[in-house]
């Protein structure tokens, strides 16, 4: 897509602003963009174009693949049944590829897994963990959470069935909690936002009607920018920003307004704004701001493993599972791959085909006897997994909703947990629920949640989700905790790049390496979404696909 | 990890959100959560003994008795290790970090570094004699 189109000042994202820097054009307006392709190229482009722009504005996922060309017969050996493995397995086998898909769990989805009543998995050290939730909650380990631009993920859940529900990023009524601030009491997001918003509107107005501005504006966009912040920050036709039915309406009212004679609301007291600056709580008063945070987001119903369970109905006759690879060697014409049972590390079996594509991820596959160039060796030695630790608490009822109106979204905390998950689904039923009790990344608590046993990883969430919520200690039932670092099969989380090793390897691991393409989210530019595998499987098949089609 | 610092556009979610919203949590996270160290802070770590260290940091991969793990790929024991003799190897490891291993040396010191090699190196029938200071750290730091 054209830079100009894309470069919009608004957007006050690190990478935007260095693109905004750096071209020097001014902006082009969509509309005159369209006009020039339109008398340019005639008005099929024209419609391609705004098709694009409109329908895939933002992704690079142009709908369902169009692989074009015989592969006459050709076989491909996938590694791995992740996302970035069904996806191949899928769009190939539909084409006419001999697929066989290795997969060292017993299960397809890699981490897009959900864990129920009934599971069990063993991490790194032996120590093995039955989900004791009961039968129809469940927990997603991995990813939680699926953007509305995240185009080829929610197009491969449309096109098979995956129902999907909303995802709440923001709750107004869920906490922002800070340990040394407020008496170490939660507060409410709707309160800590309205409040923010309506002292610094009202200190930002005093500032424009006394003409203290640096920048002095002209006396109509004085007006105007004095009519926002008022509208913006619910301020009183004095500029105040004070207790009233003005700031009620966006903190809410110390008694809401109801019916009949006592009906009358009671405003309620805004916070002190120095003691919102203090408390720090603001550091996350923008997160639901963020590209990848807005609304609307998306999970599937019943579990973030319905997308891996709707890819095995279609090619799970395909897979082939506890398959543990221990070598892959190609020459001219084949690729040869060794695995072993993964459960016994017995049978060395070796599957030979024409094309290899590897989701293996590269924790694991930097371990793994490979016939590879130095380049793609070099960049897969070259990117460390990244730290997470998840933990899902049962509770005998949802209080969360049932003692304080919390339905759904998330509650951010300077605790070491970070975060509490609250389920987005089944609102109001009346049994039992399951919290997001930790989420914690790339930080010392994500290691040391890790490094601790798993029954002590629980034990710790429930004494900190108790500082929040004190019903935990009481309506607690059982707990499940996944460290990333343990899982047998990733070795972490998530591939960790830097600027340095981006431009010094991505390419190479991008590139084909003989008759061997990578893919998975390590090879995409957003890392840790399941949209970068898909995005990533696509274009490898592609260009695997274009070379077969040559050869 | 800060994107603002480098010349290059980064759109990795988590270095942006990390970025920006870790900041506050700087001056406000680090209120008493535990005696010997863990859990006291959102960006570094704050634990000063070796072992402490070990026990709360490395032991999630390396494992308790420093014997590593197995699974699709493995966590080396660095127990009886042969490849800790060079203490400048143990440093840079734990400093640079090494293929899938992260790099520490943003998250420890020079004084924590040189306590957990010099723990690792004299422990899990590992017996070095010799032992590394902060300042041999820093210098080895790139």
């Amino acid at each position: 897509m054209d830079e100009t189109v894309t470069v919009r000042p608004d957007l006050s994202y690190a990478g935007w602003r260095e693109t905004a820097a750096t071209h020097r054009t001014a902006p082009m307006s969509r509309r005159h963009l369209l006009a020039m392709i339109g008398t340019a190229a005639g008005s099929s482009a024209m419609y391609q174009a705004m098709s694009t722009l409109g329908l895939a504005a933002g992704s690079t996922y142009q709908g369902p693949i169009r692989l074009e060309g015989d592969p006459k017969g050709a076989s491909v050996l996938i590694l791995g049944a992740g996302v970035a493995g069904l996806v191949a397995a899928l769009e190939l086998h539909k084409i006419g590829y001999k697929v066989q898909v290795l997969e060292y769990n017993d299960r397809a989805g890699g981490r897009c897994w959900s864990l129920r009543g009934g599971d069990r998995f063993t991490e790194l050290g032996g120590f093995e963990q039955t989900c004791d939730f009961d039968k129809d909650l469940y927990f997603n380990p991995g990813p939680w959470r699926i953007p509305y631009h995240h185009c080829g993920i929610l197009d491969y859940c449309k096109r098979l069935g995956v129902n999907l529900e909303p995802f709440i990023q923001v709750n107004y009524n869920a906490y922002l909690h800070a340990r040394n601030a407020f008496g170490g009491k939660p507060q409410r997001l709707r309160h800590i936002l309205s409040d923010f918003h309506g002292s610094v509107a009202e200190l930002l107005a005093k500032a424009v009607n006394q003409d203290k501005l640096d920048q002095p504006v002209t006396a109509e966009d004085k007006e105007l920018l004095l009519t926002a912040l008022r509208q913006w920050g619910a301020l009183d036709a004095n500029y105040k920003y004070k207790s009233g039915v003005l700031s009620s309406d966006r903190r809410g009212y110390e008694r809401d307004p109801g019916g009949g004679l006592s009906g009358e609301g009671v405003p309620s007291e805004p916070l002190l704004f120095a003691e919102i600056l203090r408390s720090r709580v603001w550091y996350r008063l923008a997160l639901g701001q963020i590209y990848d945070f807005q609304s609307t987001i998306f999970q599937p119903v019943g579990g973030m493993d319905m997308i891996a369970r709707a890819f095995v109905r279609e090619i799970g006759n395909l897979i082939h599972y506890n398959t543990k690879v221990i070598a892959i060697k190609q020459d001219d014409n084949h690729v040869m791959v060794t695995y072993v049972d993964a459960r016994t590390g017995a049978l060395p079996t070796t599957a030979t085909a024409d094309w290899c594509l590897c989701t293996i991820p590269l924790s694991v596959l930097d371990q793994i006897d490979l016939d590879l160039g130095k380049p793609m060796m070099d960049a897969i030695n070259a990117v460390p997994y990244g730290a997470a630790a998840k933990i899902g608490l049962q509770f005998k009822r949802r209080f969360w909703e049932e003692d304080e109106q919390i339905y759904g979204g998330i509650t951010y905390t300077d605790l070491p947990i970070w975060q509490l998950g609250y389920p987005n689904t089944s609102y109001g039923s009346s049994g039992k629920g399951v919290l997001l009790g930790a989420y914690v990344f790339d930080s010392p608590y994500a290691y040391e949640f890790t490094a601790l046993p798993p029954e002590d990883r629980v034990k710790k969430a429930v004494e900190y989700g108790a500082q929040i919520h004190p019903q935990c200690k009481t309506e607690y039932e059982n707990g499940i905790a996944v460290g990333w670092h343990r899982i047998p099969w990733v070795l972490g989380c998530f591939g960790r790049w830097t600027e340095e090793t981006r431009e010094q390897h991505y390419e190479n691991l991008c590139a084909i390496d003989g008759r061997i393409a990578l893919a998975g989210e390590h090879v995409s530019h957003i890392p840790a979404w399941q949209e970068g595998a898909v995005l990533s499987s696509l274009d490898a098949i592609s260009r695997l696909h274009r070379r077969v089609v040559a050869s | 990890m800060s994107p603002e610092k480098r010349g290059k556009p980064v759109v990795a979610w988590r270095s942006i959100p990390l970025a920006i919203f870790l900041t506050g949590a700087i001056t406000s996270g680090t209120g008493a959560q535990s005696s010997d160290g863990s859990f006291m802070s959102p960006l570094r770590f704050i634990q000063r003994d070796g072992e402490v260290i070990y026990r709360t940091v490395c032991q999630g991969c390396h494992m308790s008795a420093a014997q590593g793990a197995v699974g699709a790929g493995e966590y080396p024991a660095l127990a009886n290790d042969p490849k800790l003799a060079a203490v400048g190897y143990s440093v840079l490891v734990v400093v640079n970090g090494s293929k899938d291993m992260p790099p520490f040396g943003t998250l420890l010191d020079d004084g924590q570094v040189a306590a957990v090699v010099n723990y690792v190196r004299s422990h899990f029938g590992n017996s070095y004699p010799d032992t590394v200071s902060p300042a041999e750290v820093r210098s080895a730091r790139p």
